[in-house]
């Protein structure tokens, strides 16, 4: 091996949208963050909100319109054009394919990997803006979530990390 | 291949070491490695970890993820981070002589 640059120690991670596909990465490597030894704060806001929202978070979809990657049955298959991608069922359909094929690598359901994460000593946030435009209460969080911040608060926490947005 | 003495054994080992040759593991290779890794000791709550690994491992020829240790092994998270503190599960792989962890979970 080469030079030994410094390792990372801590990293913020933001997400920030409210799809299977948008929650997904960040989760992934806010646990990988801890499977390393790097300190994590995992901040959730706007549509990436419903990831922590005890509700909703169990429901979370892929998008098949506009996503012109988009293939079925599989990656490799057919382009799934937006126009098929609004037929009634499709994203729940894309939406189960995926999650199986996850859970045949041991990624868990989106409630399931934040208690893995929390267990692992990741910090769960969200984000006041947004609580405040949902209007939502602690209540509608799942109970991982730590508490509310401003992203003033964020930065403050965020000292000496890398921040990375998804 | 590279090779190391670790409790008086020299054993195969991988850059970054990592057994390579699970039969020249043995409890008192662990304990050293475990010592490098930065733990004093090996509590029986340890082995259980380091032995379902070895077990799961021989049976399924794969690490398992830090779920199924939770799931199948019976070894809640939270436990299994404060027994082996910044890197449960390569650390884990690493006392029990197995390979460096591949997958992203």
């Amino acid at each position: 091996m080469a030079e030994n640059p410094e390792k990372i120690k801590k990293v913020s991670i933001i997400v920030s949208r409210g799809s299977l596909d948008g929650i997904y990465p960040g989760l992934i490597m806010a646990n990988g963050a801890r499977m390393e030894g790097i300190d994590v704060n995992l901040f959730f806001t706007f549509f990436g909100l419903y990831a922590i929202l005890k509700k909703y978070n169990n429901s979370i979809k892929i998008a098949t319109v506009g996503n012109p990657a988009m293939r079925v049955p599989d990656a490799k298959g057919l382009p799934l054009p937006t126009i098929v991608g609004i037929l009634p069922g499709m994203s729940a359909f894309a939406t189960w394919m995926m999650k199986k094929e996850m859970d045949k690598i041991d990624i868990p359901p989106i409630p399931e990997m934040l208690a893995m994460i929390d267990d692992a000593g990741g910090n769960i946030y969200a984000c006041k803006a947004t609580v405040d435009m949902f209007h939502l209460t602690k209540d509608d969080f799942i109970p991982q979530v730590k508490r509310v911040l401003t992203v003033g608060e964020f930065y403050e926490l965020s000292a000496g990390a890398q921040i990375i947005f998804t | 291949m590279p090779t190391k003495t670790i409790a008086g054994v020299t054993v195969d080992v991988t850059e970054e070491g990592y057994l390579t040759n699970r039969a020249q593991w043995t409890k008192d290779i662990a304990l050293e490695i475990a010592h490098e890794e930065g733990l004093n000791e090996l509590s029986p709550d340890h082995w259980k970890v380091i032995e379902f690994l070895q077990k799961d491992y021989a049976e399924r020829g794969a690490l398992p993820s830090i779920r199924r240790i939770n799931a199948v092994g019976g070894i809640p998270t939270k436990d299994l981070y404060s027994l082996f503190p910044g890197g449960p599960l390569k650390k884990a792989a690493r006392i029990a002589g197995l390979p460096k962890p591949t997958s992203c979970v």
